[in-house]
């Protein structure tokens, strides 16, 4: 109650203002009544809010409020009435008050109407005056007529007049103002009136006037659009027409929105002409080439660690890290804050960039120079790729053979046996389920003919292509293990069946290009299958053996799905590690063991072709096949590493048995069943397959060769190849392979190299070490200290809730004073009253007395 | 069934000759057919013999019935006057060391159930013959063990035809026992020393079996536990021999000299070698004993120098040896071949401590690391993946062999300074070079070795990596490692199609290789 006081002080009228506010707003003038609290001493920042007061306002305004509610109470403590409101709607709030007043106005209106119309008898109640009906009055109050005017005389009283006009005081100001006007006549009341009358009247005839003549403009004015209605087109009356009935669209109508807002006819994207054509794709590809680049270097991980570390001032620079720390540097570029991080690292990559050293730069350009070769390469590519195309529409298109002459050889396989595929394509079903099992995969294809097969897979992703329906995505990416499981099988049988797996890889190429990501991680699975077989082997024999063709073609496979020059790729750096292992730890025993290895030396070289990454394995195994390739010789000049050994079991493996074989060997490639085993070769054949494999050795060490040429410790790396070729590979070659040889030779030693010492890059001047200030928060007086925040609510909730408590006791003790002053006043009152009716009775007691003695007196006297 | 049946006949018969023999004196030359068992074909009945065997004389030993002390011979006994009751016992005593010498034979039987049997009948009668000893004691409280039994069968463990390890896992239950283990050790430096002495060539099982019994002997760590013995004694002292630690020691010291002091097949050096630090070493009462031994194990060269490293390392550690050159040798112990043995964690280990010391000079610091970055160019991931931060935590260690990775002014030359082929460190001028072959093997194809070579592009922190977890690495975790990575989104692809197995013609693998 009490405490509602200061916060209603504001809206009371400023007479009753009370308190420190309301002084200082307009000050009391009374100063007896404004009571100062002195301050012993002054403190800064202590807000004073009790420093001057007004008790006896206050107070005043506590009993007054105690009167207006505690006191009425009081008072009817005793009364069982109750006053009960009964307004419509009064208390529900989901009424607006105008609802309110309407519903209100409706419903006294119903009632009235329900008490009238019992009287009422006939139908329109009419109201009357003198026997004419008000509303005939009403119309015909323009019709002035001078009789009226002269019985109004009679008729309208002052009395009337006044009331009807709302009382004689504006009259009177007008007759005032009147006479100052006309000073010399003095009229009566009763002229001023007769001629407030006139002056109505005449307005009103002003107004009757113009109405009429805004009713013959509007005829006049409907008279001459008919005229011109007749003129118009005869479409606008029906819009006329429109207009009255909207509810129902017309036909007409919507056909003519529906062609209003249908679709434009839109103009076609031109031809492209061949050119544009062949330009489009070259940006594609120089994009992707960008983007391989990028890769290759490794250069979005470089962005990210080079971007500027945060350092605490008290870092004291000595390397060591607290933990990760993820908070970014704030930055500006033009004046602005930096906000996004990718600007910022491009700048930091290209601020690398250019710190790079020299040989770097040339190795870049070197690279640039390869790229413009290989963009001729890759636009090769687009042409086959086109071509593939167009040979799968050739495909599909029975009317296609006459293309066989732009064909690619492939093609021209193919187209031989067009005939053949035309009759297949009769036999086979047009749609196939996807398999589900690899065993329904090998089921549908074993046995056919290639070209069945090919058909078959390519069925087989028609009928289940994605956008058909939902599941076929899954079913799909299952199909991309499936048929890499079959080529494994293919590959595992003797003979491999080579030829199909070389068509299958298109399909494959196609799924991995759909789905990557299953892709992607079927190749892992795989990948981490052979890698199981081998180290299982190794633990269990001590040796691991070249596994067999099936995981060289899935690392080949690897190879053309993937982009091998990534800096890390998901599927391609496995690989790798992979090779390295068949590499280093499985020992050269037999002629499929090194024709493997050469296989695998030369995926090597394909996955580093664009990188130009070193392989230390690669060189060790060149090494060791030109090894056996040389016959055992006591000292050596350089060091074999693990597989092979310098005396031993397979140490002369690729020796030329027989001098006689060298003469009639000519030179080809090796095929790849070989790696499945060589069987029922005579002595010479084996020769040649020797030789062969040696050729196919020196070739790739020239290719090695070229490709590390750059790097800086190239002498030491070719080291023991220039001591093989040049020792220990001379004597009874074929011319061919010795000029190979001699040629090796001379680019090896003929290569130049700088040795330039090693310099780091400059670091970054250490900073001065600093010591951040330590902030502590300053303590505030009166205010908890050290605690958490709902510790500190709750102790804010409890001094409330006693300060709450305290007001509302002083407010009860208050208010009982109050009563019982109130009763004591009553009390007093009711004694004084008492009091007041007992001498009132003493008074006519004593009164009758003296009356009834003077009586007595008065018979005495008598 | 038949068989059964014949031999179930047989066993009751042998069953009931037992029960003669042990009844009365009187049919004391049924042990003769009990002894005839023993030679027979048949394993089962063999088998039945010796069980056989072992119950009667294990009852006569325990009855007294065999005669104690020096034996004499047979023949002059029975042709004596002696009493009844001593030829008996002579007699007898003459039936229980044929026996023993038959169960010895038997230990090479050809099956096993038949040598495990005769093994364990065997150290039963040690047992027995412990507690009831055929010899008299010379003294009151003198030890006796039966120690010429005891020798027959550590002798034919020893076989000098065929390895005997399944067995000697089984003799090794008994090797818990204090005074098994001792007399052990007793008896096979004996062994050792007389099969070796004056013969040229020793059978390759005989050094086997050798190394597997000492190889299962191992003292226990401290002294003061109550000893545990085989042979039950009444009143056990801790004078004897047979429980002192020390004796132990020496014992055992003796074993393994003996052993060691022959020239061992190449293998058996390794297998040695390998357990040297951890078991033999700590065991031996005086270590620096095998100073010898390891030096010139470590002279070899090659692994048997790798491992005799790491007992070299504890005498040169704990017992002050002085090895001159050591660091020389461990030098030229840095060879291609280093990346790819099978002790590799081994050595890095090692070398990692050796190379620990901040007090040695740089020019030896730095061409161990130019050694091994030249070493790293032919070296597997794996093994780059921890030689590099080894480098690396080299030039940390020794501030001034930084030069090798930054020479500010250095002039650029013709060749590089360092001399791969030149023994002396001090002269290889490996401090006059710089580490070309990390530069070039920051070009290597995995990324994470890229990484660890480029560490030298800037300048090197302060606290060393610890090489540590680095050392065990295999292939097949760094391919794990890669698997475990987080694949990038989406997958890059190769944007080139293709076209064929072999891929376009001019790629390498179509020029060199063909379908068919």
């Amino acid at each position: 109650m009490g405490k509602a006081k200061p916060a209603r002080a504001g809206r009371k009228p400023p007479g009753s203002q009370a308190g420190a506010r309301g002084v200082k707003a307009k000050p009391n003038p009374n100063p007896f009544e404004v009571k100062v609290n002195r301050q012993k001493f002054q403190v800064l920042g202590r807000k004073t809010r009790h420093d001057v007061g007004l008790p006896g306002v206050s107070r005043a305004r506590a009993i007054k409020k105690r009167t207006q509610t505690l006191l009425k109470e009081y008072k009817e403590r005793e009364k069982s009435n109750v006053f009960k409101d009964r307004r419509f709607g009064e208390y529900n709030r989901n009424m607006s008050p105008e609802e309110k007043m309407m519903k209100r106005f409706a419903l006294e209106q119903q009632r009235r109407h329900e008490k009238r119309s019992i009287y009422n008898l006939n139908e329109d109640s009419e109201l009357t005056h003198r026997g004419q009906s008000l509303a005939e009055i009403e119309k015909l109050n323009d019709i002035v007529d001078s009789d009226s005017d002269a019985e109004e005389g009679g008729a309208l009283s002052a009395e009337l007049t006044a009331t009807h006009f709302g009382g004689g005081a504006g009259l009177l100001t007008k007759s005032e103002s009147r006479e100052s006007q006309e000073p010399g006549r003095a009229r009566s009341r009763r002229e001023l009136l007769e001629e407030l009358i006139a002056e109505s009247k005449l307005q009103k005839r002003e107004r009757q006037a113009q109405r009429e003549n805004a009713l013959e403009l509007t005829e006049k004015l409907d008279q001459d659009w008919k005229e011109i209605q007749m003129v118009l087109p005869h479409k606008t009356p029906k819009a006329d027409k429109k207009e009255k009935e909207k509810p129902q669209p017309d036909v007409y109508d919507m056909r003519v929105r529906e062609l209003g807002f249908e679709m434009k006819a839109q103009p076609s994207d031109r031809m492209k002409t061949e050119e544009e054509l062949a330009r489009e794709e070259q940006e594609r590809l120089t994009k992707l080439e960008a983007e391989r680049l990028r890769r290759m270097l490794g250069k979005a991980e470089d962005a990210n660690m080079k971007k500027p570390k945060h350092m605490s001032a008290d870092d004291l620079n000595d390397g060591f890290i607290l933990d990760r720390d993820d908070r970014r540097l704030l930055s500006y570029k033009d004046g602005k804050m930096n906000v996004e991080e990718a600007s910022h690292a491009e700048g930091s990559r290209e601020a690398s960039g250019s710190q790079s050293a020299g040989e770097e730069e040339e190795e870049e350009e070197e690279e640039e120079d390869d790229s413009g070769g290989e963009d001729a390469e890759q636009s090769d590519g687009a042409d086959s790729h086109a071509d593939l195309d167009s040979n799968a529409e050739s495909e599909e298109d029975p009317a296609g053979p006459e293309t066989g002459s732009l064909l690619t050889p492939a093609e021209r396989h193919l187209g031989r046996h067009w005939r053949a595929q035309a009759a297949v394509r009769a036999e086979l079903p047009y749609t196939f389920a996807a398999p589900e099992s690899y065993e329904a995969l090998r089921s549908l294809l074993l046995g056919r003919p290639m070209d069945e097969q090919l058909l078959v897979m390519e069925r087989i992703q028609k009928c289940n292509h994605p956008s058909l329906a939902a599941g076929n995505k899954a079913k799909l990416e299952k199909l991309f293990g499936f048929l890499l499981d079959y080529i494994g099988d293919l590959a595992a049988d003797d003979p491999p069946d080579l030829g199909v797996i070389d068509k299958l890889i298109v399909q494959l190429y196609k799924l991995c290009q759909l789905f990557p990501e299953s892709a992607c991680d079927t190749m892992r699975f795989v990948l981490r299958d052979a890698m199981h077989d081998m180290e299982e082997k190794l633990e269990a024999k001590g040796r691991a053996t070249f596994p067999g063709l099936d995981v060289l073609i899935y690392l080949k496979i690897v190879g053309l799905l993937f982009p091998t020059s990534d800096f890390w790729h998901p599927v391609v750096t496995p690989a790798l590690v992979c090779m390295s292992q068949l590499l280093t730890k499985c020992p050269v025993l037999s002629l499929q063991d090194v024709i493997k290895g050469l296989f695998v030396c030369c995926l090597f070289l394909e996955y580093v072709s664009l990188s130009q990454r070193f392989v230390p394995e690669l060189i060790n195994f060149l090494l060791g096949i030109l090894h056996i390739a040389a016959p055992n010789r006591p000292t050596l000049g350089y060091a074999l590493v693990h597989p092979f050994r310098a005396l031993g079991k397979g140490s002369e493996l690729l020796l030329v048995s027989n001098r006689e074989d060298v003469a009639t060997w000519q030179r080809r490639s090796l095929p790849l069943h070989w790696a499945n085993g060589l069987k029922g070769q005579t002595e010479t054949e084996t020769n040649h397959v020797r030789l062969s494999c040696l050729a196919v050795c020196l070739a790739l060490v020239e290719r090695c060769v070229q490709l590390y040429g750059s790097l800086p410790a190239f002498h030491h790396i070719v080291q023991p190849l220039r001591t093989v070729l040049a020792e220990h590979l001379d004597l009874g070659l074929p011319q061919e392979l010795q000029e190979l040889g001699q040629r090796l030779v001379n680019k090896l030693q003929s290569q130049e190299q700088r040795w330039r010492p090693l310099v780091c890059e400059k670091s970054k001047p250490v900073p001065l070490k600093l010591f951040t200030p330590r902030l502590v928060k300053v303590l505030e007086f009166g205010r908890k200290q050290g605690s958490t925040k709902e510790e500190q609510e709750r102790r804010r909730l409890i001094h409330k809730h006693k300060r709450e408590f305290k007001g509302a006791v002083r407010e009860i003790r208050k208010d009982n004073q109050f009563l019982a002053r109130m009763q004591l006043s009553e009390t007093m009152e009711r004694d004084a009253e008492r009091k007041r009716k007992v001498k009132q009775l003493f008074n006519s007691l004593a009164t009758q007395e003296g009356e009834w003695k003077a009586l007595k007196r008065r018979k005495f006297q008598r | 069934m038949d068989p059964d049946r014949v031999a179930a006949g047989r066993g009751r018969a042998l069953g009931r000759l037992l029960e003669a023999v042990l009844a009365s004196r009187a049919e004391a030359n049924a042990v003769f057919d009990i002894l005839a068992a023993l030679q027979s074909e048949d394993p089962a009945e063999i088998q039945e013999a010796v069980r056989i065997c072992s119950r009667l004389f294990g009852a006569l030993l325990e009855r007294g019935e065999l005669f104690v002390g020096r034996l004499p011979p047979e023949e002059a006994v029975m042709t004596g006057s002696q009493g009844a009751t001593r030829k008996y016992k002579v007699w007898m005593r003459h039936r229980y060391q044929s026996c023993c010498n038959r169960l010895s034979e038997l230990l090479a039987h050809p099956s096993f159930q038949v040598q495990e049997l005769a093994l364990g009948t065997l150290m039963k009668f040690v047992q027995l013959e412990g507690s009831h000893p055929l010899e008299k004691p010379k003294w009151e409280g003198h030890y006796l063990f039966p120690f010429e039994l005891f020798k027959l069968v550590v002798e034919s463990l020893l076989s000098l035809e065929e390895d005997r390890a399944l067995l000697l896992s089984q003799f090794q239950g008994y090797l818990e026992y204090d005074d098994i283990r001792y007399h052990t050790m007793k008896a096979a430096a004996g062994t050792v020393a007389r099969v070796t002495d004056g013969r040229a060539e020793v059978p390759l099982p005989f050094w086997n079996n050798a190394f597997t019994l000492l190889s299962a002997v191992s003292l226990p760590r401290q002294e003061g536990t109550t000893p545990s013995l085989y042979v039950k004694h009444t009143e056990p002292s801790d004078k004897w021999k047979a429980v002192n630690l020390k004796e132990h020691r020496k014992a055992f010291q003796l074993m393994w000299l003996r052993f060691l002091q022959h020239k061992l097949p190449v293998s058996l050096y390794k297998k040695v070698l390998v357990i040297m630090h951890e078991s033999i070493l700590p065991q031996l009462a005086q270590p620096t004993l095998m100073m010898d031994f390891l030096t010139s194990a470590y002279d070899v060269g090659g692994a048997i120098s790798l491992l005799a490293l790491n007992g070299l390392f504890i005498l040169i550690h704990k017992h002050n040896l002085e090895y001159p050159d050591f660091y020389q040798k461990l030098y030229n112990l840095l060879e291609a071949s280093i990346f790819h043995v099978r002790y590799r964690a081994r050595f890095f280990y090692l070398a990692d401590l050796f190379l620990s010391s901040s007090h040695l000079p740089a020019y030896l610091v730095a061409a161990f690391a130019k050694r091994l970055s030249r070493l790293a160019l032919t070296a597997p991931p794996e093994a780059l993946l921890m030689v590099l931060p080894f480098i690396c935590n080299l030039l940390r260690r020794h501030p001034a062999c930084r030069v090798l990775i930054h020479r500010p002014q250095g002039p650029e030359l013709d060749t590089d300074p360092y001399d791969p082929g030149e023994q002396d460190p001090a002269k290889s001028r490996a401090l006059e070079s710089s580490l070309w072959e990390l530069q070039a093997l920051q070009k290597h194809y995995h990324p994470d070795v890229s990484k660890a070579a480029s560490a030298i592009n800037q300048t090197l922190c302060v606290p060393e990596v610890s090489i540590a977890p680095l050392l065990e690495l295999t292939p097949y975790e760094v391919f794990e490692q890669d698997l475990k990575k987080k694949v990038p989104e989406p997958v890059p692809l190769e944007f080139i199609p293709a076209s064929g197995l072999l891929g376009r013609r001019e790629d390498l693998c179509a020029h060199y290789f063909s379908l068919s």
